[in-house]
């Protein structure tokens, strides 16, 4: 079972990568809709030896709300955006995916670092969800488009997401559908926010919205 | 040394054109057109032996010296690659370093020839190799050594005699990380779709293709015998991690290997097919995602 | 029972706000049910309420206290909102600062997002369980955002995108930390500790120490943000001063109040499992930037609403300060916390009053407000002194409770730094805002009063009474509740 756990975590961190190098708004959606179903199939991987009925509620919850209702609003967004790609973004895509590639030796040298108190179900969950995390802050600092910034948002729940799955086993189930729902709405209100901007604005280049400042240039 | 030992030499020497007529007849099986026969290669290696070759008064001697350099050079490497579990005719703790800096060798004589002749023509096409160069070279030396820490040796042929099943089992997504590396890698250094398109002949397409446009004869000869060899080599790394049959018999494995090539040949041909050639901006960063492959593989290996 | 009632009442009204069409009868849905949260919080002094869901939803002292405040900054924010919808006009109108025309969202949003934003300010006060105050304060930015944006133009769009945005990821990493208290309370060979508040007390000797601190961090950052901490505030200037006012005084005086809550409870935990130290170290750094970032922006800030919002995270870097100094300062934070929200909403009300009888956000273009706006007038400067910490207004007892408490301590560097960026900032809100009330009015006024409504004034007048009472006497029920609080961060 270990197997199955290690290469849904190598995937996740691959995926992270390849969001690292993406410019195609479109396929970055496909992308985070993708590591929703890895997500899934991690819930019921790291409870494999206990499937209990819990365990099968949450895994379809994660799935049905981070593959398939999130992709379906953002995709709405970004029709109605009209955008196709990223415009050029902070740091540039090479840049990304060989800070990428630092931050995933920086997550594995960092866990090892940090001892658990009990021993966790793979040696790969804790660098991974360190790394996905850190993936998730650096595209929201680096990206410009105001989709890619609710993208990296939902990568950096992600990575969070799968610390707790991989590790704590306590939580009652109201706890995770209440965080759940919270990131739902989050991302709702958001999706709500991008359209107004779009709708404001006629782009959603969160570079341009630099009117409120305290010094004038 | 018994007769089996020949098998990882024997086999590029003969069988490496017949890999590019392979690839060539996939293709147009695929286009739905009866494409050349399988053959094709050596009949231009024999037709281009029975030329004679022009040279430019700009050249020097290392113009002519560029690809009887190569050829050697990938010689030398072809004496180093283990054919699946069948071990190499030569092999010593780092010789992969060796195998490396052969290929090396050969690229940088066709660069420099390509260079000799003074077209700018070809020095668009040298600056682009060397550049891709560049990002492929680190992503294949990570790529090997990942396989070299789970073998826990530096020699090629202990590396991959020790690839079989059970290696699979232990250790399944890095090795599958060091295989799409490897394919990455194989496909931008004998260009291949989508780094470079070998039958392109466009300026602002051609990378491989422009640097030997000015050969001809005996020396074309020489460099398209030698490219199929490189593409055998790299072809060999790659299936000896996919093919995990290590029977202990010599020709049983390298029945196996050979076979592997063969459809390795059959899977570029598909490839070529189905992507178009991506633009250069791209291909940096495919070969740093194969980079990065490659070090999620070495640091998985690590632990 | 009252628990329920509590969070309920708000939940259900603002569902139910959604049905009403009249005008009229929303706006006195929304007082009522303002009034009856107030009523069902002053009962529960009197008497205490119930835990609910096996200790999960727990009305302890600290959280009483800022729910008391909630509730009555609700309330005069309720009554101030009757008036403030009245006037605000339903059509496309044109901005004042850069002339494009703009509308305002739907009234029923407004009122419902209002109602639901002191539906989650409840959770946050009551919920025990770390997840479910997680989820609360979360809710908490989800419910707001959209109150940010009631002028629908690009600057209040601005804002709350940056609010969204900067608060989300704050929270996310309080999610992080949430995990990590988690992992710290995983006993190896044991029952893992439950992530209430209680049970980490009593077990607090169990607890991974470094997993425990690395979980304070996260959640110090996390949790920070949303309170307003320099260097994570960015998103309050802008959101303050973009907001209309009635939101603005909520969120300066209950939201940052909430999301302090969250900092104390973790640090509530710390301490009982012996690394008080630990947190206090970091509390008073970032007090102390807190403090210095406000001093610098508020010099020279030609934006009265802004000069508000950075006095907001000045405050916060005062709380933070006094909790990070232990003792008697803690009293002094938690004394503080109450003065300054009063003070801060009766502010940010009166504002609302300068903003709309002069059209504009300028410092420089208000003159005169005395003449023109009376009773407001009177409330500015009385805010004014009692925001920058003179006598007799409460806040001055509570910021000399924290010095008093360095100069104990032997922490005279602490003291004076104190001392200093105080009268930095006393200096410059006094050039800014005092120069507001007095002189000749401008040409855009006439001079002559404007006849202000009840409902404008009477809720600040209200608040800038209660702070004035404190300033003189704090009634010994309230002082000793504030003491109890202050012994739980112990």
């Amino acid at each position: 079972m270990t197997m199955w756990l290690d290469t849904t975590l190598v995937s996740l961190a691959l995926t992270s990568v390849l969001l690292l190098g993406s410019s195609r708004l479109t396929r970055c959606i496909r992308i985070v809709a993708f590591q929703g179903v890895l997500l899934g199939v991690l819930t019921v991987a790291a409870h494999a030896h206990a499937i209990t009925a819990r365990v099968v509620i949450l895994a379809a919850a994660i799935f049905a709300l981070k593959a398939l209702a999130f992709p379906w609003l953002l995709s709405r967004v970004l029709r109605g955006a009209d955008v196709r790609r990223e415009i050029q973004p902070l740091i540039s895509y090479t840049a990304s995916m060989l800070a990428g590639t630092v931050g995933l030796a920086v997550s594995f040298w960092l866990s090892a670092r940090m001892p658990l108190p009990t021993p966790p179900l793979s040696l790969l969950v804790v660098p991974v969800a360190l790394f996905t995390t850190l993936a998730g802050l650096f595209l929201i600092v680096s990206r410009r488009t105001a989709l890619m910034q609710v993208l990296a948002y939902l990568v950096l729940e992600n990575g969070i997401y799968t610390f707790g799955v991989g590790l704590v086993e306590g939580t009652p189930m109201l706890v995770e559908l209440g965080v759940l729902l919270d990131v739902f709405v989050a991302v709702f209100v958001m999706g709500i926010a991008i359209f107004h901007i779009n709708r404001e604005f006629d782009h959603i280049d969160t570079e341009q919205l630099a009117t409120l400042r305290d010094w004038a240039p | 040394m018994n007769a089996a030992a020949i098998i990882p030499v024997l086999s590029p020497l003969i069988l490496a054109p017949l890999l590019l007529g392979v690839i060539a007849r996939t293709k147009a099986v695929v286009a739905g057109r009866t494409g050349p026969p399988l053959l094709q290669p050596y009949h231009d290696l024999v037709k281009l032996l029975q030329k004679s070759a022009v040279y430019s008064r700009t050249t020097t001697w290392v113009f002519r010296a560029g690809p009887v350099v190569g050829l050697a050079a990938v010689l030398c490497a072809t004496v180093l690659v283990p054919l699946g579990g069948v071990p190499a005719l030569l092999h010593f703790e780092g010789d992969l370093i060796l195998f490396a800096y052969a290929l090396a060798l050969l690229r940088f004589f066709t660069v420099i020839a390509a260079l000799d002749t003074g077209s700018s023509f070809e020095g668009m096409g040298a600056s682009r190799e060397v550049t891709f160069a560049a990002l492929a070279e680190p992503a294949l030396l990570l790529g090997l050594v990942a396989v070299a820490r789970k073998a826990g040796s530096f020699s090629l042929s202990t590396m991959y005699a020790g690839m079989g099943a059970a290696a699979w089992t232990g250790a399944a997504p890095a090795l599958v990380l060091i295989v799409g590396t490897l394919l990455v890698v194989f496909l931008a250094e004998n260009a291949r779709v989508p780094v470079d398109d070998p039958a392109t002949h466009l300026e602002l397409t051609m990378i491989h293709e422009v640097m030997v446009l000015d050969h001809g004869g005996p020396d074309l000869a020489l460099i398209l015998y030698g490219s199929a060899l490189k593409l055998w080599l790299l072809g060999a790394l790659l299936v000896g991690l996919v093919v995990p049959v290590r029977s202990g018999n010599a020709w049983v494995d390298g029945g196996a290997a050979i076979a592997g090539m063969l459809a390795l040949a059959v899977v570029t041909g598909i490839i070529e097919c189905s992507t178009a050639r991506w633009r250069l901006v791209r291909v940096p960063q495919l070969l740093v995602g194969a980079g990065v492959m490659a070090t999620v593989a070495l640091v998985l290996m690590l632990r | 029972m009252s628990l329920l009632a509590l969070l309920l009442v708000p939940t259900l009204s603002g569902i139910g706000v959604f049905f009403v069409k009249n005008d009229a009868l929303r706006r006195l849905v929304l007082v009522l049910a303002a009034a009856l949260h107030a009523s069902v919080v002053a009962a529960t002094w009197f008497f205490p309420p119930t835990p609910l869901l096996g200790g999960w939803l727990l009305l302890d002292r600290l959280g009483q206290l800022v729910l008391s405040v909630t509730s009555l900054l609700f309330l005069a924010a309720a009554s101030y909102a009757v008036g403030y919808l009245r006037r605000e006009r339903r059509a496309a109108h044109q901005d004042f600062e850069e002339g494009l025309l703009f509308t305002n969202a739907p009234e029923a949003t407004f009122t419902a997002c209002l109602l639901f934003f002191l539906a989650a300010m409840t959770l946050v006060t009551v919920s025990h369980r770390f997840g479910l105050l997680w989820v609360a304060i979360e809710a908490t930015t989800l419910a707001s955002a959209p109150l940010i944006y009631f002028h629908r133009h690009h600057r209040s769009l601005e804002a709350t995108w940056k609010y969204l945005l900067i608060c989300s990821v704050g929270i996310a990493l309080a999610l992080l930390g949430n995990f990590f208290l988690a992992v710290a309370a995983s006993a190896p060979g044991g029952a893992p500790i439950p992530l209430v508040l209680d049970d980490l007390v009593r077990g607090a000797s169990h607890l991974n120490v470094p997993w425990l601190k690395a979980a304070f961090l996260l959640f110090l950052v996390g949790y920070g943000t949303k309170m307003g901490l320099a260097p994570l505030h960015t998103w309050l200037p802008d959101a303050h001063s973009e907001a209309p006012s009635v939101v603005s005084a909520l969120l300066s005086g209950a939201l940052l109040n909430c999301a302090f809550l969250g900092i104390l409870r973790v640090q509530q935990v710390c301490a009982a499992a012996g690394q008080a130290a630990f947190g206090q170290e970091l509390f008073v750094g970032f007090g102390f930037l807190s403090m210095a970032v406000a001093a610098v922006f508020i010099a020279g800030q030609p934006d009265f609403k802004r000069l508000l919002a950075y006095s907001s995270v000045e405050h916060m870097g005062i709380l933070a300060l006094g909790v990070g100094l232990g003792g008697a300062a803690s009293f002094g934070a938690l004394l503080h916390a109450v003065n300054h929200s009063l003070t801060k909403a009766m502010l940010f009300l009166v504002a609302g009053n300068i903003l709309a009888a002069y059209q504009s956000k300028s410092a420089a273009d208000v003159r005169g407000v005395v003449h023109v706006l009376p009773a407001s007038g009177v409330l500015w400067i009385a805010g004014l002194f009692a925001i920058t910490g003179s006598p007799p207004f409460g806040l001055f007892l509570s910021e000399f409770t924290i010095l008093k408490a360095a100069l104990d301590q032997g922490r005279s560097g602490v003291a004076i730094g104190y001392l200093v960026l105080l009268a930095v900032i006393f200096v410059g809100m006094m050039t800014a805002m005092l120069r507001m009330t007095q002189g000749t009015p401008g040409t855009q006024r006439n001079g002559a009063p404007v006849p202000e409504p009840v409902l404008a004034t009477l809720p600040p007048a209200a608040l800038a009474a209660l702070v004035l009472i404190l300033g003189l006497y704090i009634p010994p029920a309230v002082r000793g509740a504030i003491e109890e609080a202050a012994r739980l961060l112990e």
